[in-house]
């Protein structure tokens, strides 16, 4: 119950997962967009995202692209689609996989880091899984064999009118991954970085391109002062 | 007398002959006097046609590229973002071009309560000015559905199902306005067509009459004196300076440091956390899911407030109109013989500082998620909302007004 009222519906982020990312990190994003193609797009499209947009921003040849990123019969104009048929997903998961194009700017940095976190064990949903960010995710743990199971740790909690009542309290880890909890951690930030990236690709050249508006401007900024400084004299 | 400057000058006389071209410069530019003791204040008219101007040019630009669909507006608009050729640059510079627009009017507004510009004889001036504040909000409201995020999606379903509260026609009001039963293509067909072509035109023409009724009557200034009264031999004001050069060169200035922190924010923030671009307009618009947390953007929220603080449908949408509405009659309503704030008695001042207060803590409940204190809040700042124009005949007639003097000072 503690956490139904934090999660999906209301929007709002888990407490104590803070994430700050780098989109000059460009190393990073090759990283993060790897673990992208490779663990999401199975069921995830980017469908406003061309693949040459990506090698481009990323520094990433067309001959990469093309063995590494790209899937059998695209080309590298077109945007980042999957084979899976919406039907299809329907009838896997009961609800279609969204497209993540621009994910990170509806849910914020914070949240999607509290969600790569806190999947556990939860014999009760179709996947096994279950997420604390988000109850009841339809997702399995696409990432398990990389962070390992967790399974959830209860504590009682005495509500004012005396009931009791299982609260999760926090996540313990039961069997290890292939990567350490701080590889994992890495990882997740990779894509986090990637996700920020895919959602505003813009954002690389607009952070480069402002500081140069500022400088003209202030810059102006001067001469326009002084201008007006050289009128306004006869009035002073 | 070089050959050039005289062939330029025979080509002026002949467009004169056929056109009042420099007779229209004069009047509205060379030799119209403005008071010379404009301060910090008197920048926000001519920032807000700049602002205008931006939305027009940069929402020409924005045209070619979007397509009012259901189907594929909101993938256009990242297509904008990320194919489009400086796409991404039009489009944050229109979406924050909107806010900018909104806190450049309210600070204009606010320039009126404070210095009395509404006050005879600019009644007129005031009246054309809240029609263009009127034609804004539609502006800003029709164009805020055209992302077709959830939210775009659900505030437009929101507000037009307020007029389902209007008695007999309501239901009918509201099929109509959205031209079918629930917000949908049809509806964002209509909209586009009111926000690139019909509000615009209705603004420009609004905006045109505005400055018509400016140059007409003469600026105010801070101290609240005609200039008018003091003239010299030749007619001129004598604390008047003609608007250009003084004025252009000094809105140029004041043009470059609302440019800078323009693109600050175009650059660094475009969505400024949330409050220009939403995040939950990042999700296509999806009508079989409500989102929880509804919001209007945040230059309607005073108004949102006031509407979810009244229990009654119709009742709120009824105050929600009075306290816009309230605005057009500030010229009867206020009965002081003193313009300008520096003159007045403490009276006006400590209701105007109280109804800024209101407006703000308005603005920010209707951001929030209703809550039972919160409601408790917004009725009582709702209820001083009000009493400031309803008590303002009392309060301004009775005011410890100064003396105000003959002259403009200045510096």
């Amino acid at each position: 119950m503690l956490f139904a009222t934090a999660s999906f519906a209301a929007g709002s982020t888990l407490a104590g997962y803070h994430m700050k990312v780098d989109t000059s990190d460009i190393k990073s994003l090759q990283r993060g967009a790897r673990i992208f193609v490779n663990y999401c797009m199975g069921c995830h499209s980017a469908a406003y995202m061309r693949y040459n947009r990506l090698g481009k921003d990323l520094g990433i040849t067309e001959e990469v692209l093309k063995s590494n990123f790209m899937f059998g019969t695209d080309k590298p104009g077109d945007t980042m689609n999957i084979a899976m048929r919406k039907s299809d997903a329907l009838g896997f998961f009961g609800i279609a996989p969204p497209d993540l194009s621009v994910i990170a700017r509806s849910r914020g940095v914070d949240w999607l880091y509290g969600y790569f976190m806190t999947f556990y064990s939860d014999p009760a949903k179709p996947f096994g899984v279950n997420n604390l960010q988000f109850k009841d995710v339809a997702m399995p743990h696409v990432l398990w064999e990389l962070q390992g199971t967790h399974k959830p740790v209860y504590k009682t909690v005495t509500h004012k009118d005396g009931t009791e009542v299982e609260v999760i309290d926090g996540l313990e880890q039961v069997s290890p991954g292939k990567l350490t909890p701080e590889e994992y951690k890495a990882t997740i930030h990779d894509l986090i970085n990637f996700l920020v990236y895919l959602s505003e690709p813009a954002k690389l050249q607009r952070q480069k391109i402002g500081i140069w508006v500022i400088i003209y401007l202030l810059s102006f900024l001067v001469l326009a002062y002084l201008l007006k400084n050289e009128y306004w004299k006869d009035i002073n | 007398m070089s050959k050039v400057m005289k062939a330029l000058n025979r080509l002026l006389e002949w467009v004169d002959a056929r056109f009042p071209l420099t007779k229209l410069w004069n009047e509205h530019l060379a030799k119209y006097y403005a008071p010379k003791n404009f301060n910090f204040w008197y920048f926000f008219g001519s920032l807000a046609l700049f602002v205008l101007v931006i939305q027009i040019i940069t929402g020409i630009w924005l045209t070619m590229d979007y397509k009012p669909s259901a189907e594929h507006a909101f993938a256009t608009v990242e297509y904008i973002m990320r194919d489009v050729e400086w796409g991404w640059w039009m489009r944050y510079v229109h979406s924050t071009g909107s806010s900018a627009f909104f806190i450049v009017v309210y600070l204009h507004m606010f320039r009126a309560l404070l210095y009395g510009s509404y006050k005879q004889p600019r009644e007129l001036l005031w009246l054309t000015g809240m029609f263009i504040y009127l034609a804004l909000m539609a502006e800003a409201f029709f164009g805020y559905l055209l992302p077709w995020g959830q939210m775009s999606y659900w505030a437009a379903q929101v507000i037009t199902s307020l007029f389902g509260a209007i008695p007999a026609v309501g239901d009918d009001l509201e099929l109509w306005i959205r031209g079918d039963f629930v917000v949908s293509d049809v509806t964002l067909n209509r909209y586009f067509s009111f926000h690139v072509i019909a509000v615009p035109l209705v603004l420009l023409g609004l905006v045109f009459v505005h400055i018509i009724a400016l140059h007409e009557v003469g600026s105010n200034n801070p101290d609240g004196i005609e200039i008018k009264k003091n003239k010299d031999a030749n007619g001129i004001p004598l604390d008047g300076i003609p608007f250009h050069p003084y004025y252009t060169v000094k809105d140029i200035y004041g043009i470059t440091i609302f440019l800078i922190l323009f693109s600050i924010v175009v650059f660094y923030y475009p969505d400024m956390n949330g409050f220009f671009l939403e995040h939950a307009n990042f999700v296509p618009a999806d009508p079989l899911n409500t989102p929880e947390h509804i919001v209007p953007a945040w230059y309607f929220t005073p108004y949102y407030a006031i509407l979810r603080a009244i229990p009654d449908k119709l009742g709120g949408l009824i105050a929600m109109g009075f306290a816009v509405m309230f605005f057009f009659f500030l010229p009867w309503l206020d009965r002081s013989p003193v313009k300008s704030i520096r003159y007045r008695g403490w009276n006006y001042r400590i209701a105007l500082i109280v109804f800024v207060i209101s407006f703000l803590v308005l603005g920010y409940l209707g951001m929030q998620v209703t809550t039972p204190v919160k409601t408790i809040l917004a009725r009582v700042f709702t209820i001083i909302y009000f009493m400031f124009f309803l008590l303002m005949p009392l309060y301004t007639s009775t005011d410890n007004d100064k003396p105000v003097p003959d002259r403009v000072r200045y510096p």
